[in-house]
């Protein structure tokens, strides 16, 4: 059945401001009651770049082949760092404000989005460390930079469209923040993030490619950073190479839309 | 659907599936593939109404009777099994006060985001803080975290938000029911603001005073279906009577007279019927006589009886009792079918619901309960109305007396 209320197409200028009240109260959530503030969500992925630095430069010699390596790791982990936060933040969205959608007819996905758009905030301030970090490396800045945004873009929509498909999932079984976990601890390592994927075996070469993020990350370091990094183009040899990665995040969107809107209707139920 | 409706529901029935063991968890779900084992819970069934544009339409019933589903299916919240809900407006749910209302944020940063969930953007909300501040009397308050508001802070801030949202159906669910009666009484105000500008309410509620004062036309649900809709008056009378006959079965139950309708060999009351003078309606002027007829049949009686005849109220309160001793003394009625009567002077009934019962006892002291026919036992017993006659006074009976002045 239908309810044919106006309820439903709300204007997005009231979905706008439900966004930025979210986004808002998220921030002043966070860093409530702590000193540093928000100089918290930057130390983590810092820290965690001084430990792989470390590691990888000084005791298994992985990295030393890469050029500025120091702003290569950087980057590929505050990419990384934005995925592992919208994606789990976006899983617990819909179940973390069962209180407001039990009592309230809001747009879900509002919630959904919100949640990437609170880890999107976090993610533009440690990029603005990432360039800092890379003119102190003397990394040569190079003009095709101004393709960035395309592939983040396309980072943005894979994170959304995993964590629409998790939050609904999560509604119905809760096995999923534990599976979530485990796949993204596998994930970290199958993507190139603290190596190059120029020294995996031939053979895996091509199906790691194939990952999104391997092509995500390793065009926006091709671009930012040098113009060496192995892009998943380059790989198979051509932009049809490109294009299956592409077209995996695009059917994810296909069906995380198709379950999250037949779901979401059972939320208030479910919850 | 016209222009003059504001909200039409057809044949609405809702259902939930309440699984009999609620899978969670993949390895539950594999590990019980067979199909799983619902009860069905009819929440609502074969609702049908419909609600005038700027009316004001009050809903009663007892917790449980499907009222809040009904509310959330409205709003939107919960899709319906069968039926449908059409909408003419933009609506506004309160099914609760202070949504998204955060305890670790300060009043401000809750008031907009509040006002964000009932569709009031940040730019015009920075033009109404004021106003919501100043009706919530909390200026003091505004810089502190929600956590350290009092309950009463909270509604008081919530329902000052809650009157900014400018759409043309409200839903309102219980929002009375905190809050001191200074503050009540200025939500009373702003429903009658309301009230005057047009919208459209729909107010659910167990304040019969409220739905008295402020619906246009109120509807009682009852275990899942609408059994009264009409003038708010009669509804609320309706879940009054309703309310506390259950009431009543419910505290008898708890007591030491938890046994039911006694049930004896000697004696058994069959019908009580009370009637005013000369008709057959129970509705009866003040000042006027009732009829009250009882039938009982004897089956085996050792020892004299006294019938008692008394009125309680609707709430259950025993206001009086008359019993037989005066005009039938030790009264042995003969084995078989009798009937009595007897004229009640009911002119110091003050207007509303009554409920007259019987009752037989032993003659003897202390008196033996042998039978009766009360309402708190779940018995058919009449239920008069007195009218009101005279306006002069109130309280809870008919006072008799005069004045006079004396001339100095």
């Amino acid at each position: 059945m239908k309810i044919k209320s106006r309820l439903t197409n709300i204007t997005s200028k009231r979905n706008r401001s439900l966004i930025s009240e979210m986004v808002r109260s998220d921030f002043k959530l966070r860093y409530q009651g702590s000193v540093l503030g928000y100089l918290w969500s930057l130390l983590r992925p810092l820290v965690m770049f001084g430990v792989l630095y470390i590691v990888f430069t000084k005791v298994i010699k992985v990295g030393g082949s890469i050029p500025y390596y120091p702003s290569y790791l950087l980057l590929g982990l505050v990419l990384w760092t934005f995925f592992v936060e919208s994606t789990t933040s976006g899983m617990n969205a819909i179940v973390g404000r069962g209180d407001l959608i039990r009592k309230v007819n809001i747009p879900k996905y509002i919630i959904v989005i919100s949640t990437t758009a609170s880890a999107f905030v976090n993610f533009s301030i440690n990029m603005i460390v990432v360039i800092i970090f890379m003119r102190l490396g003397n990394v040569p800045l190079n003009w095709q930079i101004i393709f960035v945004p395309i592939f983040i873009v396309e980072l943005v929509i894979f994170s959304l469209a995993i964590s629409f498909l998790l939050s609904a999932l999560y509604v119905k079984f809760r096995d999923f923040s534990h599976i979530w976990e485990v796949f993204l601890q596998i994930l970290f390592y199958a993507t190139p993030i603290i190596y190059s994927l120029s020294i995996v075996p031939s053979r895996l070469i091509k199906i790691m490619s194939i990952n999104p993020l391997t092509q995500i990350f390793q065009d926006i370091r091709s671009l930012m950073i040098t113009p060496e990094t192995l892009t998943t183009k380059e790989v198979f040899g051509s932009q049809i190479g490109r294009l299956i990665p592409i077209l995996i995040v695009l059917s994810l969107v296909l069906v995380a839309t198709i379950y999250f809107k037949r779901s979401s209707q059972k939320f208030a139920e479910e919850l | 659907m016209s222009d003059k409706i504001a909200l039409s529901i057809k044949n609405l029935s809702k259902d939930f599936k309440l699984p009999h063991e609620r899978k969670n968890s993949i390895k539950e779900w594999v590990l019980h593939f067979r199909k799983p084992t619902y009860e069905k819970l009819h929440a609502l069934h074969d609702i049908n109404f419909e609600v005038k544009k700027g009316e004001f339409f009050g809903i009663v019933g007892r917790n449980g009777s499907g009222k809040s589903t009904l509310l959330k299916i409205i709003g939107g919240i919960y899709q319906s099994t069968k039926g449908s809900v059409t909408v003419n407006g933009t609506l506004t749910p309160f099914i609760e006060l202070g949504i998204g209302f955060n305890p670790e944020l300060t009043g401000r940063e809750n008031v907009f985001m509040n006002g964000a969930i009932l569709g009031i953007s940040r730019k015009e909300m920075k033009t109404k803080y004021k106003e919501i501040v100043d009706f919530a009397e909390l200026d003091n308050f505004m810089d502190q975290k929600l956590k350290n508001y009092s309950s009463g802070m909270l509604v008081r801030l919530a329902f000052s938000i809650a009157i900014q949202a400018h759409n043309d159906i409200l839903l309102i669910d219980e929002v009375l029911a905190v809050g001191d009666a200074a503050f009540q009484r200025k939500c009373f105000e702003v429903f009658k603001d309301i009230k005057k500008s047009g919208k459209t309410v729909i107010f659910v509620t167990h304040d019969m005073g409220a739905v008295q004062e402020f619906c246009d036309r109120a509807m009682m649900i009852e275990d899942s279906k609408v059994i009264a809709i009409g003038k708010p008056r009669e509804v609320a009378l309706r879940y009054e009577v309703a309310n506390s006959a259950i009431a009543n079965n419910a505290s008898k139950k708890d007591g030491p007279a938890s046994s039911a309708r006694p049930k004896s060999k000697e004696l058994e009351l069959l019908n009580i019927n009370a009637h005013s003078e000369n008709s057959n309606l129970t509705s009866i002027e003040g000042g006027k006589d009732i009829i009250v007829d009882i039938d009982f049949k004897v089956h085996e009686l050792t020892e004299p009886i006294q019938l008692n005849l008394f009125i309680v109220k609707p709430d259950g309160t025993y206001l009086a009792g008359l019993n037989t001793n005066v005009e039938f003394g030790k009264y042995i009625p003969k084995k078989g079918s009798h009937r009595i009567s007897c004229r009640v002077k009911a002119d110091q009934l003050v207007k509303g619901y009554y409920f007259v019962n019987i009752g037989a006892y032993t003659y003897a002291e202390p008196a033996r309960l042998i039978d009766v026919l009360d309402i708190s036992f779940g018995a058919k017993v009449p239920k008069i109305t007195i009218l009101e006659s005279s306006p002069n006074q109130n309280g809870e009976f008919y006072m008799r007396g005069n004045w006079s002045e004396e001339s100095k």
